[in-house]
């Protein structure tokens, strides 16, 4: 109710109570985004400049030509010279605003010489980010949004960072050209932070190119930008601008976990290990659509489903392949062998689901291979 | 055949069977008006879930339903159909024709769209829900991904195109045929040109967006990849083709509502237009640019740098014809006589509030500038602050203009004033704050949202919910005029309206001008 | 003032008719249609094969219904024309309205040739990582290369839908042989050469009935509308022997990738345009043959007619152009 109050105060209020709000763009943190900011701006005041001229001739003739006042009307029509003055004058300004726009523009365009490429891949509704470098174990992960349905559905306090939150956010050096393949698995998605001003659409079966160079350690978070489902609203993007040095460790940090995971495809591990990395992925990965009491939603119901009950390879078909014709996606791209089995495990004793299978990573990796 | 001259059938045959101009204008208008207020509940809907951060009222795939629906009613069931009725009603009784030149096919154009409409409308209770992907349905949300009523969706489309289409094609036969005599095509009222130009945009556009929908369906259904990587095609070859049609469009909402001002206008200011034949120009030229400048909506797809360019200089040079309008309107206001009724009120917050709106489109074509504000509350500003403030107003003042004409009867003027300022205040609470939030980095289509956008948000709720009330006032205001208004007999209801509809007694009598009538002195020009 | 200023001298009165139930059954007819075809194809694509529906009739009626109704339409529009209501004014509305009919069918094809433009020339090469738009795509479609007609579809080169970077749910694959005069295995065998052949002087003869017309010489002008007839059904003949050919013995269909989507849309239409516009033409003979109707200056149905068959014959010439030769 106060928030009611509050809003309509600062429908009276407006320009009062615009301190406390944004109401301009960020000039960010980038030379480029500088630059857009000022041409904004100039384009802006360009346009107030123009109006306040029109609209003073406009308001003073309504004041000093009303019939009211007795005023006469002149019969007027035409005249070529100011005709011909008001088509060439806003055709000059309108050069003097490309000047500035093309270079701008050619800037945004420079998309060589980068020093790092990340492959991002959009997916309904998460990004995929993958590290391009030459040597090493590659780097790839899923970030997915990391705000409670709890907040989202008003049962729990919203957190300062309400729906601009991820599990993993994508990291990259300060001081260094990046440069974002930007891609999409199913539907056109936008790849957007406004601080480092990048907004690129990820077009499923090409790839866009876009780059940035962050001068300044930080968090920077964004959104997705195209409509690309019911929940394009739920698709943040946070970047994590550190240092080189903290930068190479974070890498190495990964590489030694992405080693780890493929050991862990091997071994035999433990139901609880198995079903607490389940619901994890679970809960970030398909909640959205199949419900967390698994009761179902977009996609069916996971509780006393059927498929999830009976045969252990038509349950891992679903999941891998997707089902076609429908939401269900292809989970076998996303997903390695771990954590295919822990969601499988999860979803055949979860909810009720008491079948008692405990799929491991290799049982996964044998059905792969047929 | 004799001379009839009798009046019109009755009951409910008379308006399904009818070939008059003024009943089937009068359909058109009262089915935009009824579309008007659906899209505009759904808008409710929107502003009502976007009250508060969270998600309150309906579920995010609902949402977006609304959204789509939204933008699909307001603009093929609302704003178009608006401006053919007042073509229908008013193209014959300015150019001195007895009717509109094919009047059977003028019927069909009208009929065919409630049962498209009611499609579209029902696809709300299909299985998988409505349309969810914008009104830009944009591949391949719309084709692999969309639900099974995307198939109802596309021939409600079809069926639009058409009814568009044949009533275009109706237009221009009548103003290039029907013309009394001595009415030459530079006397011609301004309302008449507009229409004209923008029935050649809506024969030229409204086919590609048919074949847009039918390539749609055929990936869906029959295995095509027009739109798929994977086969060879491309999703952006669909945006590609959408505002090939999009673009135009916009103008084609736009450009009847610059011809409802530029009647409007002089009449209040008792004093002829200014510059009548620049309008003329500008307006085609408008026309033309709209044909090359569509891919400024996609600045951020990724097209190649010259492309970029091109798109660029020749979206910005829209501004120069349309600044040549609006300064036009406004030294036609120079030095008249102003008096400030229903019509012309809604006429000068048009000019304020469409002005405003050309000026953030200009910020938007400005292509470094839009990878910052595209797909983000500031072009819902935008393109609100042309098409409601733009298209909405004129229609409204128009409605106010020419009601006493079609009825005999005058509105209430001071419910008239109160429903303008109402509205004027209104509409800016609600979409001023959205340039804010917008910058701010809010994006649109979305259900739910950060908390830094909160507050004006709801204010921007508020101000819709006043904003959509006092549309009811008007309904009711209308409604009391038609039923019980002031009689008016005067030929000229208002002192300072010019053109041959003035002419005709009050009301107009059911038929008009069966034998063409002698121009009078030249309208709007010497 | 008044309406009745005097009228200028000369002057016929415009028909208008007092009014009509023919929009209304049309509206019945059309949307009927659509609703049942909407129906339909979702049976086919979304729905449980099992559950037995109502579609097919819902269509059917609903097209027997619109084809009876223009049928109603257009012999009422004949009929007021016999009976001399309809005045020179109203003629040129009629020509008017089917000079921008055409010209919307025009842009309805500028679509689809369009399309076809827009993926040779761009699309197709950044697939295959050439040029601005496409240097990074070697990423998603490594080794896949472009020409037209195109050899492969990259979902092909890359190892089939399971294998590609998009999630996809079709399969397109590619077909063996092109249309093109170099797939054909004899130069006489090259249908479309034959099928411009014929449709190039279907336009000859239906000029030819045109002048017939014009000189007042009936019997002429039935014969050379009959040839034209007969030239347009062969066309039709031919043009199902090539699809035949295209699906059974090349392996060209409308999942063969962008190929066979845009020669199937352009030669689709194209044919659907043909046999409408072949329909129109038969009716305007039959008119001719049984009821005498037409005159050296009266002939509205048939020139309109023809002027559609002219416009249809032009779309062929630049679909030989572009779909076959280039
Ligand atoms: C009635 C409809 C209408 C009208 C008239 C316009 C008019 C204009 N529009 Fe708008 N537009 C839309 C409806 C409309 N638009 C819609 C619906 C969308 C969004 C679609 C969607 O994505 O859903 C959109 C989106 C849109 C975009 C894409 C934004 C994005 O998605 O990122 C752009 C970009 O260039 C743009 C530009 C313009 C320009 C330059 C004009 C110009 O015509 C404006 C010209 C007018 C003036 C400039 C003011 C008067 C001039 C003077 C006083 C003269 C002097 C001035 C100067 C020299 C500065 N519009
Ligand atoms: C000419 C076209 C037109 C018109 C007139 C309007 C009118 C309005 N639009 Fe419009 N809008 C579009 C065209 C239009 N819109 C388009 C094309 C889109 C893009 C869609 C997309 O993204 O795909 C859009 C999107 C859009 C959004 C963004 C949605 C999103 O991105 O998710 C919003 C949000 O505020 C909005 C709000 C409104 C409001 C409040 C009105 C108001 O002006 C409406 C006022 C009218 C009424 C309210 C009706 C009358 C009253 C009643 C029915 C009684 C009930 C009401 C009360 C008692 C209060 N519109
Ligand atoms: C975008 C929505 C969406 C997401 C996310 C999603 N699913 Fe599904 N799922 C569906 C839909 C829709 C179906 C129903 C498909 C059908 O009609 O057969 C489905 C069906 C299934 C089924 C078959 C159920 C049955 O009874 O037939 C299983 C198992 C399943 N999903 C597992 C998963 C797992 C595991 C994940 C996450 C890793 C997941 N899904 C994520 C939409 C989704
Ligand atoms: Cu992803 Cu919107
Ligand atoms: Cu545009």
């Amino acid at each position: 109710m106060r928030r009611v109050f509050s809003g309509a105060a600062l429908t009276l209020l407006a320009p009062l109570a615009a301190a406390q709000n944004q109401v301009n763009m960020s000039p960010g943190v980038t030379e480029i985004g500088a630059d857009i900011f000022e041409l904004h701006m100039l384009i802006m005041w360009i346009c107030v400049v123009i109006g306040v001229a029109v609209f003073a001739v406009m308001f003073y003739s309504m004041y000093a030509h009303r019939k009211s006042k007795g005023h006469q009307a002149s019969q007027f029509h035409e005249s070529t010279k100011v005709e011909v003055a008001w088509t060439v004058v806003p055709f000059l300004i309108l050069i003097a605003m490309a000047v500035p726009a093309t270079s701008t523009l050619l800037e945004v365009y420079d998309n060589d010489e980068a020093e790092l490429d990340v492959l991002i891949t959009g997916y309904q509704w998460k990004w995929k980010y993958e590290y391009l470098e030459a040597s090493g174990e590659p780097v790839a992960f899923f970030s997915n949004l990391a705000t409670p349905q709890e907040e989202i559905y008003n049962t729990e306090q919203k957190g300062e960072n309400y729906l601009l939150e991820v599990d993993e956010p994508l990291v990259i050096p300060t001081n260094t050209k990046v440069r974002f393949l930007i891609t999409a698995n199913d539907v056109i998605h936008s790849w957007w932070v406004p601080e480092i001003a990048v907004k690129r659409d990820a077009i499923p079966g090409f790839i866009n190119e876009a780059w940035t160079r962050v001068p300044q350690e930080g968090i920077y978070r964004g959104q997705c930008t195209e409509l690309c489902g019911a929940y394009h609203g739920f698709m943040p993007v946070v970047v994590h601008a550190v240092s080189r040095d903290e930068f190479d460790a974070w890498m190495a940090a990964k590489r030694g976990a992405a080693i780890t995971q493929a050991a862990l495809a091997t071994q035999t591990l433990p139901v609880d290990e198995l079903m607490d990395q389940g619901k994890a992925i679970y809960d970030s990965a398909c909640l959205a659509c199949h419900g967390a009491q698994g009761e179902g939603g977009i996609g069916n119901a996971i509780a006393g489903s059927a498929l999830v009950l009976g045969d252990l390879s038509d349950h891992m078909a679903v999941v891998a392949k997707g089902v076609s014709g429908t939401a269900m996606q292809a989970f076998g791209g996303q997903l390695n062998d771990v954590e295919m089995a822990a969601v499988l495990t999860y979803q055949r004793n979860a909810f009720g689901n008491n079948t008692g299978d405990v799929v491991q990573p290799g049982d996964v990796t044998g059905m792969k291979n047929g | 055949m004799g001379d009839h001259h009798h009046g019109p059938a009755t009951g409910i045959t008379r308006w399904l069977f009818t070939t008059n101009h003024k009943d089937i204008g009068t359909m058109y208008l009262w089915f935009s008006f009824a579309m008007f207020l659906l899209g505009g509940f759904f808008a409710m809907v929107i502003r009502a879930e976007l009250f508060q951060p969270g998600m309150q009222l309906v579920e995010p795939a609902f949402f977006n339903q609304m959204t789509t629906l939204h933008g699909l009613v307001m603009v093929f069931g609302a704003i178009m159909p608006s401006f053919v009725g007042l073509a229908n009603w008013l193209i014959p009784m300015m150019i001195g024709a007895p009717d509109m030149a094919l009047p059977r096919m003028n019927n069909w154009s009208f009929w065919i769209l409630p049962p498209a409409f009611l499609m579209l409308a029902s696809t709300l209770f299909m299985e998988g829900g409505a349309p969810a992907f914008g009104w830009t349905f944009y591949a391949p949300l719309s084709t692999t991904y969309a639900a099974p009523s995307v198939t109802f969706f596309i021939f409600a489309i079809h069926i639009l195109g058409v009814s568009s289409i044949m009533g275009s094609i109706n237009i221009i036969a009548t103003v290039m045929n029907m013309r009394a005599p001595g009415m030459t095509y530079m006397k011609m009222p301004l309302f008449v040109w507009t229409w004209l130009i923008t029935a050649f945009l809506l024969v030229a556009v409204m086919p590609v967006l048919a074949g847009a929908v039918t390539m749609m369906l055929m990936d869906i259904h029959f295995g095509t990849s027009f739109f798929s990587a994977a086969g060879g095609g491309d999703p952006v070859l669909f945006q590609h083709i959408f505002w090939f049609f999009g673009h135009p469009e916009v103008y084609i909402i736009i450009l009847p509502a610059f011809g409802v001002v530029s009647q409007i206008i002089p009449a209040f200011s008792r004093k002829p237009l200014f510059g009548y034949a620049s309008m003329v120009y500008a307006t085609a030229s408008i026309a033309f640019l709209s044909f090359i400048v569509w891919a400024h909506h996609m600045y951020t797809v990724g097209m190649p740098v010259a492309g970029e360019l091109f798109f660029m200089y020749a979206t910005m040079l829209i501004a120069v014809p349309t600044g040549v309008k609006v300064f036009n309107w406004i030294t036609t206001m120079w030095r008249g006589a102003l008096s400030f009724e229903t019509p012309m009120l809604f006429c000068i917050g048009f000019l304020i509030l469409f002005t405003l709106g050309g000026f953030t489109g200009l910020m938007l074509s400005i292509a470094p500038a839009d990878f910052q504000y595209h797909d983000t509350y500031f072009v819902v500003a935008h393109f609100h602050y042309v098409m409601v403030a733009g298209a909405v107003f004129s229609m409204t003042a128009a409605v106010y203009y020419w009601l006493p004409k079609w009825c005999g009867r005058m509105y209430n003027e001071a419910m008239g004033k109160t429903h303008f300022w109402i509205s004027f205040i209104g509409f800016n609470i609600t979409f001023f704050p959205q340039h804010f939030v917008g910058l701010a980095g809010m994006p649109r289509r979305i259900p739910d949202y950060a908390l830094q956008f909160a507050d004006f948000n709801m204010m921007s709720s508020i101000g819709a919910f006043i904003y959509g009330a006092s549309q009811l006032l008007f309904l009711y205001n209308v409604i009391a005029t038609i039923v019980a208004g002031k009689p008016v007999s005067d030929e000229k209801v208002w002192d300072g309206a010019e053109g041959l509809e003035w002419t005709l007694p009050t009301p107009a009598p059911y038929h008009t001008f069966e034998e063409p009538p002698q121009v009078p002195k030249p309208v709007g020009t010497i | 003032m008044s309406s009745s200023t005097s009228a200028p001298a000369g002057h016929e009165k415009y028909y208008v008719p007092e009014s009509s139930s023919l929009a209304v059954r049309a509206t019945i007819g059309l949307v009927l249609s659509v609703f049942g075809a909407a129906l339909m194809l979702n049976d086919m694509t979304f729905g449980d094969p099992e559950r037995p529906s109502a579609s097919v009739w819902v269509l059917t009626s609903g097209l027997v219904f619109f084809i009876f109704t223009l049928t109603s339409w257009f012999r009422t529009a004949i009929r007021e024309n016999l009976a001399g209501m309809n005045s020179s004014q109203l003629h040129q509305s009629y020509v008017l309205g089917m000079f921008w009919f055409i010209f919307s069918e025009v842009m309805f094809f500028a679509v689809f040739f369009g399309t076809l433009l827009y993926v040779r020339q761009f699309v197709g090469p950044w697939l295959a990582g050439e040029g601005e738009g496409g240097r990074m795509n070697g990423l998603l479609w490594p080794g896949f290369e472009f020409a037209w007609p195109p050899v492969t579809t990259p979902q092909e080169i890359v190892g089939g839908a399971d294998a590609q970077v998009i999630a996809n749910n079709g399969a397109f694959v590619s077909q063996e042989k092109s249309m093109a005069p170099a797939d054909a295995h004899a130069w006489y065998a090259w249908l479309p050469m034959w099928n411009t052949i014929i449709l190039l002087s279907s336009s000859a003869t239906v000029h030819v009935a045109h002048t017939a017309i014009l000189s007042g010489d009936r019997k002429k002008f039935n014969r050379w509308l009959g040839i034209t007839v007969g030239l347009a059904l062969i066309f039709l003949g031919l043009q199902a022997a090539e699809y035949y050919e295209a699906y059974v013995l090349f392996g060209l269909t409308l999942n063969s990738g962008i190929y066979g989507s845009t020669f199937f849309m352009l030669t689709g239409f194209h044919g659907f345009h043909v046999a409408m516009g072949m329909t129109m033409l038969l009716i305007q003979l039959i008119r001719s043959v049984k009821n005498q109707h037409f005159t050296a200056t009266d002939h509205f149905g048939f020139e309109a007619s023809s002027w559609y068959w002219h416009f249809v014959d032009v779309v062929w010439v630049f679909l030989f152009l572009f779909v076959y030769i280039l």
